[in-house]
């Protein structure tokens, strides 16, 4: 019940390749998230996944069958917009119902599920309002709804939260996970905040210009990047990449995360001079221009005070130190 | 306006401006309204001045009613623009519709070419359009004023609405089709609710060239049977004598349709010429 498998599927509009050759196997039950930079295919691929674009080649199996030639409506799947895309002229309660009641479901059935889903997402004081009357928030909480009615086989999100401010955004997010547990569904997540990537996902696909970098649990791209890519990518702040060459190393680049390094007053590997400090209480963010390392972030847990024009020695923490090749794989 | 943006001298300028369109764009309807309810001599000997308890008489409206078969003309007049907007406004949303929202081979070349009727005038072809309606025997029917004023209208119409349509998101219609929609029921129930001061719009550039049309009905359609009001109104306009009294009652009946279709239209027109402007 609910798994998905896309083999080398590739989409292009007209000469622009935009999906180039995906190969993806999702398991029953997973929770997947969809990261990369904005413009590399995420929603594409998402709407190939949901039927509502045709791929140019490949194959989109949900639950092992073929789906290239079912209408998106048949495919067991429910998907949520960035954009809520609720109908404008419908209350909620008929916003939900809709695709229900277009499928055959006798009523009493929708009813019942209207009214489990509207108690998971505190909907109830809303039913009988229409969208214009909601805030960002509850709108965005009716579109989850209006999946969650459909009860599929797959749910596909596309940036759900992404239109929210910071803190609903933590919440939203918090209730999707819940709902994930809750149903146990398989879900697929695009999103291109890494926080939602490394809280919400047991898997995480990342992609760049159309193919995919590297698959793996969150720890495993923040542990073991296969790329320069996904090293640069996952993590926040970002990490540092040094010319090797500046180092005297055989490697193209050098790569070390900004929590891997530690500063010292007096002595350390690079020295350098402080450019600027920002301070998040929890932790302290240093930009440092060091002679040989260039303009490097430095995170320290916890109050550190510099003033910019000060002197620090910066040490990496070399077992925590990646080197790439001149193709920008790692070396190992 | 808040206060801080309001000075005086703009306001007065403005206004001023305004005041002085509205009263020329207003003057010949007044005038022809004001001398419909004069006597001839009152019309000649004194054109613009308001009917005086002297010169007041409703002779002009006596002899249109008179004229039995006036209300049948308006009845011609009033099927045509109404089957012809119907028409208009609904293939011209369908294929603004699909021009908009499905990719197909020759897809801006079919917006070109159905944009061109917006530059060629319909009356270029005439004589064609006559010897089509001869062969097919519609002549002194208003099928053939419909069908005609149908061809007139697409053009703009699909031009005007396919640029609305494109701004309907997107995520919407895929909401309807992964709901199970069918492609006509997102056009009909959630594309044509958004569009509908587009819509509004359009009805009312459509409407109005076609009640005011007299080259087609007067080709097309003469006969006593299909004859239109602005055909009907030529009547009284002899080779020797001219009935302006008649003539004028005519003319100011004649608004009255079109303002009440223009009333109904308007409150989503004002929104069609702003949208976008203001979100
Ligand atoms: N209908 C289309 N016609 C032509 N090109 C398209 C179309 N839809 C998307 N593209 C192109 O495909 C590429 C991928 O688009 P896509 O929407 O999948 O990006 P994304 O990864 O979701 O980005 P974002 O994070 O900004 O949402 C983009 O370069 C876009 O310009
Ligand atoms: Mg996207």
């Amino acid at each position: 019940m609910g798994s998905l498998k896309i083999e080398n599927v590739k989409k292009a509009f007209g000469p622009v390749e935009v999906l180039k050759g995906i190969d993806l196997e999702v398991t029953d039950g997973e929770f997947v998230v969809f990261v990369g930079p904005s413009g590399c295919g995420k929603s594409t691929l998402l709407r190939v996944i949901a039927g509502l674009e045709d791929s140019t080649s490949g194959r989109v199996l949900i639950d092992g069958a073929d789906v290239s030639v079912t209408p998106p409506a048949k495919r067991g799947i429910a998907m949520v917009f960035q954009t809520y895309a609720l109908y404008p002229h419908l209350t909620v309660r008929n916003n939900m119902a809709l695709g229900l009641k277009q499928a055959g479901t006798p009523s009493a059935e929708i009813e019942r599920r209207i009214k489990i889903a509207s108690a998971m997402l505190s909907l109830e004081p809303y039913l009988e309002r229409r969208p214009a009357e909601l805030s960002g928030g509850q709108r965005q909480r009716v579109a989850i709804g209006r999946a969650v009615v459909r009860e599929p086989k797959l749910f596909l999100f596309d940036e759900p939260l992404s239109n929210l401010d910071a803190a609903l955004r933590v919440n939203t997010r918090l209730e999707i996970a819940q709902l994930h547990r809750r149903l146990k569904a398989t879900m697929i997540y695009v999103t291109h905040d890494q926080v939602e990537a490394m809280t919400l996902a047991d898997k995480i696909v990342v992609l760049n210009a159309g193919r995919i970098e590297q698959i793996g649990s969150p720890m495993e791209l923040y542990n073991s990047p296969a790329n320069e890519f996904v090293a640069g990518f996952i993590g926040s702040p970002k990490m540092n990449f040094i010319d090797g060459a500046k180092l005297g190393e055989t490697a193209k680049t050098i790569g070390v995360r900004p929590e891997h390094l530690t500063v010292d007053a007096n002595s350390g590997a690079w020295k350098g001079t402080v450019v600027h400090a920002e301070h998040l209480g929890a932790d302290t963010n240093l930009y440092l221009d060091c002679e040989k390392a260039g303009l490097i972030t430095v995170r320290i847990f916890g109050v550190y005070n510099a003033e910019p024009g000060a002197t620090l020695y910066a040490t990496p923490d070399a077992a925590k130190t990646y080197r790439f090749g001149a193709d920008g794989k790692v070396l190992r | 306006m808040s206060t801080a943006t309001r000075s005086l001298p703009r306001t007065i300028g403005a206004h001023a401006i305004l005041i002085t369109y509205t009263v020329i764009a207003l003057f010949p309807v007044i005038l022809v309204v004001m001398n419909s309810f004069k006597s001839r001599a009152g019309i000649f000997g004194a054109p613009l001045t308001p009917p005086t308890a002297k010169t007041f008489d409703l002779i002009g409206y006596t002899t249109v009613f008179g004229q039995g078969d006036f209300f049948h003309y308006f009845q011609n007049s009033l099927v045509v623009t109404v089957a012809s907007l119907f028409f208009v406004l609904l293939f011209g949303a369908m294929a603004a519709f699909a021009l908009s929202e499905y990719r197909f081979r020759g897809n801006t070349m079919m917006g070109l070419y159905l944009a061109l009727g917006i530059m060629i005038p319909i009356r270029l072809g005439t004589v064609a359009i006559l010897q089509l309606m001869v062969a097919s025997g519609l002549v002194n029917t208003l099928t053939a004023l419909i069908l005609v004023y149908t061809a007139q209208g697409l053009p703009l119409a699909i031009f005007i609405l396919s640029e609305f349509m494109k701004q309907v998101s997107n995520d919407l219609k895929n909401a309807g089709r992964i709901d199970g929609l069918s492609e006509y029921t997102i056009f009909f129930r959630l594309v044509l609710p958004l569009v509908r001061p587009a819509m509004a719009t359009v009805a009312v550039f459509t409407m109005i060239p076609i009640w005011n049309d007299l080259w087609f009905p007067l080709i097309l359609a003469p006969s006593e049977e299909t004859k239109t009001v602005t055909l009907g109104a030529q009547l009284f306009l002899g080779q020797f004598v001219t009935n302006w009294n008649a003539i004028l009652a005519a003319l100011s009946l004649a608004i009255l349709p079109v303002l009440i279709l223009y009333v109904i239209f308007s409150r989503q027109l004002i929104r069609g010429i702003t949208s976008g402007a203001v979100k």
